[in-house]
């Protein structure tokens, strides 16, 4: 053995018989740090800000903060209103939006309340203007009068479609709120003040349904979902593993070890997480169980070979001292190249995967030391027995395994290649698409609310703050004329449920002015006469309904608001292009720089940001999971050439992804450094089997992969059927993005296995296995492989 | 012998006394209105000290700062002209000198104590007075934190009040008073007023929204006496939930100008240059 393998395994050694005779001292410092660092799970708060997901260098997020900065803070609630028959214009129905929109003012936080009862209806009466709220005592309005509101409502641009539907199906209530953001506990309980709100409504007002969107709502489904995720998911995930740790490792003893080691991993993750104080997102509460998914292969190896070891008839405590020395390396090296691939996430641009990436290599850490440290010692105090001797099964089949891919390697290799080839071709067709209703399941309320409201109201608001000439310029006559074509032009767009504009507003004036002359529907051809009609409209509003959400303070820009309705990425860019288009073509040079912001437009950018980001991040995965596989494989040149069947797999699960599913969430950009971290491990069992194969023991290229198949096979499979069942299990997720990252990645690990088994072979019996046969180094491969060896056995 | 009946007394004092103080104790309406009457008390005073002006005339600047840190100015001048009952409310007249787009532009106010206020507005662009008909008493005043009631002259009843107690703020001793509109269609649950024990000038306002939670603070500054009225220059409306601000700074009153019900008719509103 080379020198540095001695030295390894003499530490390996000299560690487990410290750990064996010091095991309570092992065990005690084991839980007393577990309980330390997981003390810190008291700080742990559920992220309810959609702006979380969102680094502060996100250009979309800076443009919208400044946006809101100069208007409002767009956090809302939005109730959806429907009677169960009929039309909105009831007694009914209006006395019920009267008195919610009297009640929202007593919504915490609430800053302003718009419905159709408090609307500001102007008219005009001689030389009088009328300024009163649309409806009032709506419980004794005659016929007459309900048909005249329902008449006003449906011709005014500010409210059809946008607080009432133009059929009278639906009526909506919309209220501001905004948060000084000092305690997390803000947006649940006024979430909670809005239920009850909304309950007491439906108990006066029965025959209506009511249903609640709106950022707030959507903020509080985060943590709803996460807190699902966390309460439902993580109790069956060990279920699960108990099921797993039962067939392969077959001990009582040695699955309450594991599962007690699994469990402190991942405690010891989410407790230095809340000494982070970070916010959990539901893509950060997906560590758990990707920790503990990661955390049991390590214990599986160590506990397969101590059977093993047992079953040639070692003594117990020479198997644990056995199983550690075997193990040392190889469970370090995958460790270490898991823990890279999701510290690579850092480059992520969106903050949770921050947080899922350090609090998962965290855990992974933990688990490989324990797997060291904790597993041996507490082993060494459990009774174990040793197994039967049993006749080999899994050998022969891996061995006619071997003799398929040799004896087909050239149809296998052009077959996968071209597969490969095919399905990477196929990566461009993947649509992005972070719809964020679609990122909650249908068992989440907030969802089934929103799907609901879909039906009568637009969704998605997309805000343009257009500029003007100058202060005072949205007074323009010019200005105003642009605006309304700008308005005009938007309303042509599919997909665009409402327009909120000034120019409505100031037409509405101009008339009101004119005796309510319907000739007089539009714009003031005079900037002193704008202006003093909105000085006007100023001074007549109420508290709470103010132009300042509309018009910034100097009046040089206004805002425009385009509602959309719930419509895919793709389509919302659609229309995003067609407005930058129509601006660049249309507007004047002062008007050039309006560009169109909102929560919707940063999530329609979210992936390609990502992805973008994430670029130098896999950048960095790829180098530094390069260098441990050359440490790993102890050669430069078959290290880098391993790099090429872990990329394979990986980009051909994109493609099948794109052919199978077709759309996925930003999540995608964490799929290639996380999976990577992941399937490189497969690839240093088989590669240096292979080697060893070839320079100790004398194969040729065909003996030595049939020598690989032995002795890793089997290992191989376990660890694959593991982890696939793992990630596969975050579909489960109540959250759409956890689902993506785990189906994809557990398609990748699979993939992995197959390009291992059936192309790594085929390619190795081609020129590169020539080349690795012919590199006649001094050095040779180490004993990384000797756990599976022993596993497999 | 004079010694028993003045004990008795005494003692028929001290029971009479207790008994009040027991009662007052126990039973809150009595302390409420207590209260009440002290809070009125102090408004009333503070009130006084303003009354008795005649007319006046002033210029003021208002400088409006969103929560972005921008900021937008309007100029205007009013003119008050006082009305002793205090079953109504006084009149007023804004004319706004900037931005430009709005020079001229005058606003002439017949406040009433309970009922929305009488209001004309003279738009020079369109040469016609409007006279608005709006029941909104605390809605914003162009743009501002402001709701015209807030820089307008304070109308004792148009609040119910309540003493709260004493507070030293700056270094001054201030009686704290609540106050309750009265009128419909406020947005505010309730005001905090202080109000100094020195020259009873009101130094600051808490207004709390229709949820009672902390809207505005108002800050009255710069006070200073014209013959025994003392005036604020310098007003500082604070939006606590919105994060936006207005400073209103007044320039030198002017009293007693010969202002009469005349000048306070929407007939004067066109001749406004």
């Amino acid at each position: 053995m080379p020198k540095t393998m001695t030295a390894i395994d003499e530490f390996a050694v000299k560690l487990a018989n410290f750990v064996i005779a010091k095991r309570w001292l092992v065990i005690f410092a084991t839980l007393l740090i577990t309980v330390g660092v997981a003390s810190g799970a008291r700080f742990l708060t559920f992220s309810n800000n959609y702006r979380d997901f969102f680094s502060e260098f996100n250009p979309e997020l800076q443009a919208f903060e400044e946006f809101q900065n100069t208007y409002t803070k767009n956090d809302n609630f939005f109730f959806t209103i429907v009677p169960a028959e009929g039309d909105v214009f009831s007694n009914e129905t209006l006395a019920l939006v009267e008195e919610l929109t009297t009640e929202a003012w007593q919504i915490p936080y609430s800053i302003r309340v718009d419905s159709l009862s408090n609307f500001q209806h102007t008219y005009a009466e001689e030389d009088d203007l009328i300024v009163e709220d649309l409806v009032k005592g709506a419980e004794s309005l005659t016929a007459d009068e309900l048909a005249e509101k329902s008449e006003i409502a449906l011709t005014e641009p500010l409210l059809r479609n946008q607080l009432v539907t133009a059929d009278g199906r639906g009526i909506a209530v919309n209220v501001v709120v905004q948060y000084p953001e000092a305690s997390p506990f803000e947006v649940p309980e006024t979430v909670a003040f809005a239920r009850d709100l909304r309950d007491r409504m439906l108990a006066k007002y029965p025959g209506h349904e009511i249903r609640m969107t709106g950022v707030s709502m959507l903020n509080n489904a985060f943590q709803e979902a996460g807190f699902a995720d966390t309460t439902q998911m993580i109790p069956l995930m060990y279920l699960l593993l108990l099921v797993l740790m039962a067939v392969t490792v077959r001990s009582v003893s040695g699955t309450v070890v594991t599962l007690l080691m699994i469990a402190f991993a991942s405690v010891i993750g989410m407790g230095a997480a809340g000494f982070a104080r970070i916010g959990l997102t539901p893509i950060a509460l997906s560590a758990p169980t990707i920790i503990l998914t990661l955390a049991i292969a390590d214990a599986v190896h160590i506990l397969i070979t101590m059977r093993n070891s047992m079953r040639a008839g070692m003594n117990k405590r020479d198997a644990i001292v056995e199983a550690v020395r075997v193990n040392f390396l190889a469970v370090m090296v995958t460790s270490l190249t898991t823990a890279i691939g999701f510290l690579a996430l850092n480059f992520s641009d969106a903050p949770p995967f921050w947080h899922l990436g350090n609090i998962s290599a965290v855990g992974i850490v933990v688990a490989w030391a324990m797997s060291i440290t904790f597993l041996p010692a507490m082993i060494s105090w459990l009774p174990m027995r040793a197994p039967k001797p049993k006749a080999e099964t899994g050998n022969s089949f891996m061995g006619s395994l071997a003799g398929f891919v040799v004896r087909n390697n050239r149809k296998l290799f052009y077959g996968l290649g071209a597969v490969g080839v095919l399905l990477i071709a196929a990566m461009p067709r993947i649509e992005f698409n972070d719809q964020w209703t679609e990122y909650f399941s249908p068992s989440i309320q907030f969802r089934q609310d929103a799907d609901f409201s879909n039906d009568y109201f637009g969704f998605y608001p997309i805000e343009f703050s257009v500029q003007s000439p100058g202060s005072g310029g949205v007074s323009e006559p010019e200005f105003l004329e642009k605006l309304d074509e700008f308005t005009a032009f938007l309303r042509t767009q599919p997909n665009v449920t409402h327009v909120y504009s000034l120019t409505d507003i100031m037409k509405r004036l101009n008339r009101n002015m004119h005796a309510d002359e319907a000739s007089w529907y539009t714009l003031p051809d005079d900037r002193e006469l704008s202006a003093q009609y909105l000085l006007l409209y100023e001074l007549s509003l109420p508290y709470g309904l103010d132009l300042n959400d509309r018009i910034n303070i100097d009046k040089s820009a206004t805002r425009v608001t385009a509602t959309l309705s719930n419509i895919s990425t793709t389509e919302t860019k659609v229309f995003l292009d067609a407005a930058r288009a129509w601006i660049a073509e249309n507007a004047p040079d002062y008007m050039k720089t309006t560009v169109p912001t909102s929560a919707q437009v940063m999530f329609t950018y979210v992936a390609e940001r990502n992805v973008s980001s994430m670029i130098a991040g896999n950048i960095a995965a790829i180098v530094a999971i390069g260098v441990v596989m050359m440490f790993a494989l102890r050669s430069f040149t078959i290290g880098a050439l391993s790099m090429v069947p872990n990329a394979l797999p990986i980009l051909s699960a994109f493609g099948a992804w794109a052919l199978l599913v077709g759309t996925v969430g930003f999540s995608v950009a964490a799929v290639a450094s996380v999976s990577l971290g992941i399937v490189v491990d497969d690839t240093v069992h088989f590669l240096s089997k292979f080697v060893r194969g070839v320079r100790e023991k004398g194969y040729d290229r065909a003996g030595a992969i049939r020598y690989a198949f032995e002795t890793v096979g089997y290992a191989l499979v376990v660890n694959t059927v593991v982890l696939v069942v793992g990630f596969a299990y975050l579909a489960t997720s109540h959250f759409k993005m956890n689902a993506d990252l785990g189906l994809l990645t557990a398609l990748a690990i699979s993939f992995a296995l197959i390009f291992d088994f059936l192309f790594l072979p085929a390619l190795l019996l081609r020129g590169s296995g020539n080349w690795i046969t012919n590199t006649n180094k001094d050095d040779r491969t180490g004993d990384t492989d000797d756990a599976q060896t022993q596993a497999a056995q | 012998m004079m010694h028993r009946p003045k004990l008795r007394s005494k003692r028929l004092a001290a029971i009479l006394a207790v008994v009040t103080l027991g009662y007052s104790l126990i039973n809150p309406i009595t302390w409420a209105d207590d209260a009440e009457d002290k809070g009125y008390d102090i408004a009333a005073r503070s009130d006084r000290t303003d009354t008795g002006f005649g007319d006046s005339e002033v210029t003021a600047v208002m400088t409006l700062t969103n929560a972005a840190g921008a900021t937008s100015t309007r100029e205007m001048y009013f003119k008050t002209l006082e009305r002793e009952n205090e079953q109504v409310g006084d009149k007023s007249l804004t004319v706004f000198v900037t931005p430009r787009d709005v020079q001229g532009t005058a606003l002439l106010s017949h406040a009433k104590i309970l009922e929305p206020d009488d209001q004309w507005l003279f738009l020079p662009a369109l040469k016609r007075v409007k006279r608005i008909s709006s029941a909104n008493k605390s809605g914003p005043f162009v743009g501002s934190e402001f709701a015209f009631e807030d820089f307008t002259s304070t109308e004792l009843n148009k609040y119910k009040y309540k003493y709260i107690g004493e507070e030293t703020v700056d270094g001054m001793t201030m009686d704290v008073v609540e106050r309750f509109p009265l009128y419909e269609n406020s947005g505010y649950t309730r005001q905090v007023a202080y109000v100094d024990q020195d020259v009873y000038q009101v130094r600051k306002i808490e207004f709390y929204d229709r949820k009672d939670s902390l809207l505005k603070t108002l800050s009255l500054e710069d006070y200073r006496e014209y013959d025994g009225i003392w005036r604020t220059h310098k007003l500082v409306m604070t939006n606590h939930q919105t994060n936006k601000s207005t400073t209103l700074s007044y320039g030198d009153y002017t009293f007693g100008t010969g202002l009469s019900d005349n000048d306070f008719d929407k007939g004067v509103l066109k001749r406004i240059r």
